[in-house]
């Protein structure tokens, strides 16, 4: 086993114990806290896979702007905070049955994939995924449009927050 | 060409290969002392800058400062922090105990993690990361958490004040920040430190000071201090998030604020002032770390000097500066600096330096008249005569014979 795979089963496991603990933790801001977790495993996932940019906007984008975030609204709502009540309703048996078989979906799908065995060509010193992710963004042959869909969307939420806090004379 | 590291380290890594070991666990093995190293140096630093801050304060308040432990009072800092170390160390009661004793090395590791992207020297940089710029912007969202962590789990409504001031002022300020740490990159054509510090034949604070204005001060609001220290006012709430915490406890949010303000000296001279550019740099790179250093304490006396000098400002003026002054100006610099980057050309020619020079400083004019108007409009408003409690204001109806308040404020 190379010392990557090695890194990659820890990080795995603490991804997943993270978000377990996530649904679990009777305290919301520990839930918080842990998700913090998962995400930091999800952003070493990316930096494994030499995806550095992706790596970094997923700490600014999911822990500095998110789980702060959760974290704030759950600190304003300090009462609430400590959850004493019973952590499952009625329904867990169903939650289970539909967790297990979407599982078991991805799963039979996954298997009828032909890549797992295909081995990747590590990236080339001269290579600059950064770069390449960059005019792809823009140029109009890749991904101009979703681009720049998202960029509209985005503005527009931005505008519908004002229009919601602004204050009428 | 004297280089002493670059020669140690490949003397290191061929007697470790000489002992039989792989590659990989060569590669391994530097990459941790090189951690290690930059890691003990940063900290050493640290309880210098003890020193440093302690004389230098004393200096603006017209005091000597320490100076009876050695000469200048230079052993003073190792004396605080033995005294820090045999303190009691309290938890209060009702703490979260597990992230209250993580918030401290939280705050202070995420200040050394800036330390790995910046470049010491032409040969010499801790890790060459393509996306340095956006790694500094992630690390101080994380630094961020620390201070929210130990606000929350201190259980004391004064340090979740703290925490609450702390997010409304560090992500806010977040946003001026980012926009503006990408000027930098469209000049240098690169997120890479090393490589913002390599395109800079003519420091950027020429070609963008209104650029490195801004992150100063956005900077300063993110270390949280004066007059952006809201975070901990000692008059308004005691000591914010890190009221609780005792002995070396506080010592490592102490130390972890005071290398944050060299951290940020740090990134404004490679990010405006050509990093470790310098003369004598053919003789060593050495002579690079020197420069960084030099210009980065200059940075941290003038952050120093700001701090001392100014009194607290309000937080509704911190939040309205940041949003309706910093924010604005900044997607305006951005936008100007992309559009002439375009009409001027290659960087690096006179006709492109004068231009961008030319650009800020008609958009500092502009800023200028139009805070001018403003101020005017704000003087006259507040200028304006107000009745004190009048009725229909307070949206509560009175007896008739009260209802004409005549009283007035200026």
């Amino acid at each position: 086993m190379t010392p990557v795979q090695i890194l990659f089963i820890v990080v795995a496991a603490m991804t997943l114990g993270a978000a377990l603990m996530v649904v679990s933790s009777r305290n919301l801001v520990h839930s918080a806290l842990w998700l913090i977790v998962s995400l930091f495993g999800v952003a070493v996932f990316f930096a494994l896979l030499q995806a550095g940019f992706l790596a970094v906007v997923q700490v600014v984008i999911y822990i500095g702007a998110i789980a702060i975030l959760f974290i704030f609204v759950v600190m304003l709502t300090r009462k609430i905070a400590q959850d004493s009540g019973p952590r499952f309703n009625e329904n867990w048996v169903w939650a289970i049955v539909v967790a297990v078989v979407v599982f078991a979906a991805l799963v039979w799908i996954l298997m009828g994939w032909q890549g797992w065995s295909t081995q990747l060509a590590p990236l080339g010193p001269a290579a600059d995924p950064l770069r390449e992710l960059g005019i792809a963004l823009v140029s109009p042959n890749a991904y101009v449009l979703p681009f720049e869909l998202a960029s509209v969307l985005l503005l527009a939420a931005l505008i519908g927050a004002v229009m919601v806090a602004w204050e009428r004379k | 060409m004297f280089d002493p590291i670059n020669s140690i380290a490949n003397w290191l890594s061929a007697l470790l290969a000489s002992w039989g070991l792989s590659t990989g666990l060569v590669i391994f093995i530097m990459s941790l002392i090189s951690i290690v190293v930059i890691a003990v140096f940063v900290l050493l630093l640290d309880i210098f800058l003890v020193w440093v801050e302690r004389k230098v304060v004393a200096r603006f308040q017209d005091r000597l400062g320490p100076n009876r432990l050695g000469p200048f009072g230079l052993i003073q800092p190792i004396a605080d922090v033995i005294k820090l170390l045999i303190k009691e160390d309290i938890t209060p009661d009702g703490a979260d105990r597990v992230v209250y004793n993580l918030a401290p090395v939280i705050a202070l590791a995420t200040v050394l993690l800036l330390w790995a992207v910046i470049p010491f020297a032409p040969t010499f940089l801790g890790a060459g990361l393509n996306v340095g710029v956006l790694y500094i912007v992630a690390i101080g969202a994380i630094s961020t958490l620390g201070i929210i962590m130990a606000g929350w789990a201190s259980n004391n409504k004064f340090a979740l004040l703290g925490a609450f001031r702390t997010v409304a002022q560090v992500v806010s300020y977040e946003v001026p920040m980012v926009i503006i740490l990408l000027i930098p990159v469209i000049l240098a054509r690169s997120m890479d430190l090393q490589q913002i510090v390599q395109a800079q034949n003519v420091w950027f604070v020429v070609l963008a000071p209104v650029a490195a204005m801004i992150f100063l001060i956005t900077s300063i609001a993110e270390i949280g201090r004066a007059p952006f220290d809201l975070i901990e006012a000692e008059s308004e709430i005691v000591a914010g998030f890190h009221i609780e915490y005792t002995g070396m406890k506080f010592g490592l949010f102490y130390a972890g604020e005071l290398l944050h303000a060299l951290t940020v000296g740090a990134l404004v001279a490679t990010l405006f002032l050509g990093g470790w550019r310098g003369p004598l740099l053919w003789i060593s790179p050495l002579f690079g770390v020197l420069w960084l250093f030099m210009k980065a304490f200059f940075l941290y006396w003038v952050i120093m000097w700001i701090k001392y000098s100014l009194p607290r400002i309000r937080i509704d003026h911190m939040l309205s500066f940041n949003w309706k002054f910093l924010t604005p100006l900044a997607l305006t610099l951005l936008i100007v600096s992309a559009i002439m980057d375009k009409i001027l050309g290659r960087p690096g020619t006179a006709i492109y330096t004068i231009g961008m020079l030319v650009t800020n400083l008609i958009v500092i004019c502009i800023t200028l008249i139009i805070l001018n108007k403003y101020a005017h409009i704000e003087r006259q408003r507040v200028g304006e005569t107000r009745p004190v409690a009048s009725p229909d204001q307070a949206g509560v109806s009175m007896p008739r014979q009260n209802s004409s308040p005549v009283s007035t404020i200026h």
